[in-house]
C-alpha cells in the first residue's frame, strides 16, 4: 500500500475515501470515494490508461512504490485474478491452486475448487498442458480456495476467445452466487460488465464518472433489449457515441 | 515491504522451452504455396512442384497444393550424436589400414586400443584415472557448493549482493589459469592448489548463471506470492528457487566442462601423477598412442558427465518438456 494511506477500521467491505495515486506528477486516481457492500458484484469500466488497474492494485495492496494518499479499507481475505493465469509452470495444477496453503483439509478444498471450475481429473497436469481457458479456470480455483471476502479481477478474460469468454462469464457468475464474495471486476468490455455485474462504475479522469446499478435478473442474455439502455448510457459515459461505432 | 525483484529479465523460464521439442510443425499454408502463378494455365513455371492429385474443384481457386512442410528439422535420429564421431573413427581406421598415416604421429585405432588395454592391465592407467577423477570430483564439488551458496547469498539478500556480486565479477575478470603460479606459491604444488583452481573454474559459471536467474525472477510471480500471502521463506522455496533452476543448470553444465578443462591444463603442466602426467611422460618418449589413450579418456569423461547432467536436468525440469498442444 502506498505509504500515506490510512487504514480504515471496518473491514467488512471495500471502502475508499479520497484515494489518490499518481505517477511522477501525473495524477491517475484523483480522490476516489467508493463503497462496495459485502457481496456486491461490481464491474469497473474505463478507457485504457484511465487507472482501472491502478485502483485495483491499490485495493489489493500491491502498490507499495506508488505515491498516494487517502483512506482504504478492504477485507482480510482478498483474492486476485490476473489477466494472465499466472500459474507457476513448475507446480502441478493442484499445487498451484494450493499455493500458500497446506494441510489435508486445504488439499481437499483445492480438489473441490478444481471440480467446481470443471477441472476435475486435471489435478496432476502441468500448467503448460492446459489451454488458455483451462488455465484461467485453474486461476479462478486458486482464488476461490481461499474463500475470499473480496475477489479482485483485472481483465481476467481479456486473453480468451469470445466463446470461452461467454462460458467463463457463466462460470464466474455461478461461483459468485455460491460463495457470495464482493467482486470488483475490471474490464474494457461493456457487454461483459452489463451481463455480469449488479453495479457498473466508469472511471474517468481519476474519478468515478458514472455509478450505474443494473437492475435486471440473472442469468442475463446479451440480447436482452432492456440491457441496451444501460449499454447506451455506459458508452456515452465512456465518450463513445453512435458515429464512433 | 520492498520486494527484491529487479524487473529487467522476465520469463527466463519459458524462453527456451520450445527449443526442446523437435517435432512441432504448423507453418502457414499461404507462406508455402501462395506463390503459384495463374491456376488455369498450363504449368510452365516450376516443373519441380507436382501438380498434386489433391487439386480438386474446391481447391482450384487456391492453386496447386502441396503438403505443408514443417519448418522444424524433424525427429532426431536415434543416437544421432554418435554418427559424426563414428564416421571419424571409420575414416581414421580406413586411412591407417591403407597405410596413409604416419604411425609415429597417428597410430592406428587398434594400436591405441591395445595400448589402452595394456596400460589398464598393468595397473598404471587405473591409478592415473583414479587420481584425475578424484581431483576433478573434489574441485567440482567444492566449486559447485561455493557457487550455489554465493549465488543464494547474493541473489536473495541485498547485503549479500553488495558484498559478493562485485567481488565475483572481479574474480571472473581474472583468467583463472593465470592464478596458477600464485596458488603454487601459496599452497605448494600438491593436490590442494589443483583442487582450488578447478573449484574456481567451476564456481564462476555456476554463480553467474544462478545469480542471474535468482535476481531475474519474474515480477509477476512476486505479485502472485504477495497476493497469496506467502511468507518470505515460502516465497523463496516455492517460487524463487524453482524459477532459478533452469539458469542453475546452464551454469552447472558450463561448470562440468570447466572442471575437465582445468584438470587437463593442471595435469599437463604441474603434475606428478594422473592422466595428464601420463600423457606428458609419453610425449617425452614419443608414445603418441599413449597420448591418444589419455585424450580419449578425457573425452569419454567429458561426454559422460555432460550426459549425466542432462539427464538430471531433464528429470528435475520435467515440467518444461510438456508444451501446450
Ligand atoms: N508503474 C507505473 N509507472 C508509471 N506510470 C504508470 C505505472 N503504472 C501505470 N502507470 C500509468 O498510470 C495510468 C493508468 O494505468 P492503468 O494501468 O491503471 O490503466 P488501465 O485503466 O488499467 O488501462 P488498461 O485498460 O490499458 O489496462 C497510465 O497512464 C499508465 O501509464
Ligand atoms: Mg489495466
Amino acid at each position: 500500500m502506498a505509504p500515506h494511506t490510512e487504514q480504515l477500521t471496518r473491514p467488512a467491505a471495500v471502502r475508499l475515501r479520497g484515494l489518490t495515486r499518481s505517477f511522477e506528477d501525473r495524477t491517475v486516481l484523483d480522490g476516489i470515494d467508493l463503497d462496495i457492500p459485502a457481496g456486491q458484484f461490481v464491474a469497473l469500466l474505463g478507457h485504457s490508461g484511465s487507472g482501472k488497474s491502478t485502483l485495483l492494485r491499490a485495493v489489493a495492496h500491491l502498490d507499495h512504490e506508488v505515491a498516494g494518499s487517502g483512506q482504504l479499507a478492504a477485507p482480510e481475505r482478498v483474492s486476485v485474478v490476473f489477466q494472465d493465469s499466472r500459474l507457476l509452470p513448475w507446480r502441478r495444477v493442484l499445487d498451484n491452486v494450493l499455493l500458500g496453503l497446506d494441510g489435508k483439509e486445504a488439499e481437499h478444498k483445492g480438489r473441490e475448487a478444481l471440480a467446481e471450475v470443471g477441472l476435475k481429473g486435471r489435478e496432476r497436469a502441468w500448467p503448460n498442458e492446459l489451454s488458455g481457458g483451462e488455465a484461467q479456470r485453474a486461476a479462478l480455483a486458486r482464488s476461490l480456495v481461499r474463500e475470499p471476502e473480496l475477489l479482485l479481477a483485472d481483465e481476467p478474460f481479456g486473453a480468451l476467445d469470445a466463446l470461452t469468454r461467454i462460458k467463463m462469464h457463466t462460470l464466474l457468475r455461478e461461483l459468485w452466487e455460491r460463495h457470495r464474495p464482493s467482486v470488483l471486476l475490471v474490464t474494457h468490455d461493456v457487454d461483459e460488465a452489463i451481463v455480469l455485474a449488479d453495479r457498473v462504475l466508469v472511471l474517468d479522469h481519476g474519478r468515478i464518472g458514472l455509478d450505474l446499478t443494473i437492475d435486471r435478473p440473472h442469468p442475463r442474455s446479451y440480447r436482452d433489449p432492456l440491457l441496451g439502455e444501460y449499454r447506451e448510457r455506459l458508452l456515452a459515459a465512456l465518450g463513445v457515441t453512435e458515429d464512433h461505432k | 515491504m520492498t520486494t527484491s525483484a529487479s524487473t529487467n529479465t522476465t520469463t527466463s523460464t519459458t524462453a527456451d522451452a520450445t527449443a526442446d521439442t523437435g517435432t512441432s510443425t504448423a507453418t502457414d499454408a499461404t507462406a508455402d504455396t501462395g506463390t503459384s502463378t495463374a491456376t488455369g494455365t498450363t504449368a510452365t513455371t516450376v516443373p519441380a512442384v507436382p501438380v498434386a492429385a489433391t487439386g480438386t474443384v474446391d481447391d482450384a481457386p487456391r492453386g496447386r497444393r502441396r503438403r505443408r512442410r514443417g519448418l522444424a528439422p524433424g525427429k532426431p535420429w536415434p543416437a544421432s550424436r554418435l554418427v559424426g564421431p563414428l564416421l571419424l573413427i571409420a575414416l581414421w581406421a580406413a586411412a591407417s589400414a591403407a597405410g596413409q598415416l604416419d604411425t609415429g604421429a597417428i597410430p592406428a585405432p587398434w594400436t591405441v586400443l591395445e595400448t589402452g588395454v595394456n596400460l589398464w592391465t598393468d595397473g598404471t592407467l587405473p591409478t592415473d584415472v583414479l587420481t584425475s577423477l578424484e581431483r576433478a570430483a573434489y574441485g567440482f564439488a567444492i566449486g559447485l557448493t561455493a557457487g550455489v551458496a554465493l549465488a543464494l547469498a547474493s541473489g536473495l539478500t541485498r547485503t549479500g549482493e553488495a558484498l559478493i556480486d562485485g567481488t565475483v565479477q572481479l574474480n571472473r575478470a581474472i583468467p583463472t589459469l593465470g592464478l596458477i603460479p600464485l596458488f603454487i606459491l601459496w599452497l605448494g604444488i600438491g593436490e590442494t592448489f589443483k583442487i582450488a583452481i578447478i573449484a574456481i573454474v567451476v564456481y564462476i559459471p555456476v554463480y553467474l548463471n544462478t545469480h542471474a536467474a535468482l535476481s531475474g525472477i519474474d515480477h509477476r510471480f512476486v505479485e502472485l506470492a504477495e497476493v497469496q500471502g506467502l511468507s518470505k521463506v515460502r516465497f523463496v522455496r516455492q517460487i524463487v528457487i524453482p524459477g532459478a533452476l533452469p539458469g542453475f543448470f546452464v551454469g552447472l553444465r558450463l561448470g562440468v566442462t570447466g572442471s575437465w578443462l582445468g584438470l587437463v591444463v593442471l595435469e599437463q603442466i604441474n603434475a606428478t601423477s594422473g592422466l595428464g602426467y601420463m600423457m606428458f611422460q609419453a610425449q617425452n618418449y614419443g608414445q603418441s598412442d599413449v597420448i591418444l589413450v589419455g585424450l580419449l579418456i578425457y573425452g569419454v569423461f567429458g561426454l559422460l558427465s555432460d550426459t549425466a547432467v542432462r539427464l538430471i536436468e531433464r528429470r528435475v525440469l520435467s515440467w518444461r518438456r510438456t508444451l501446450s498442444s
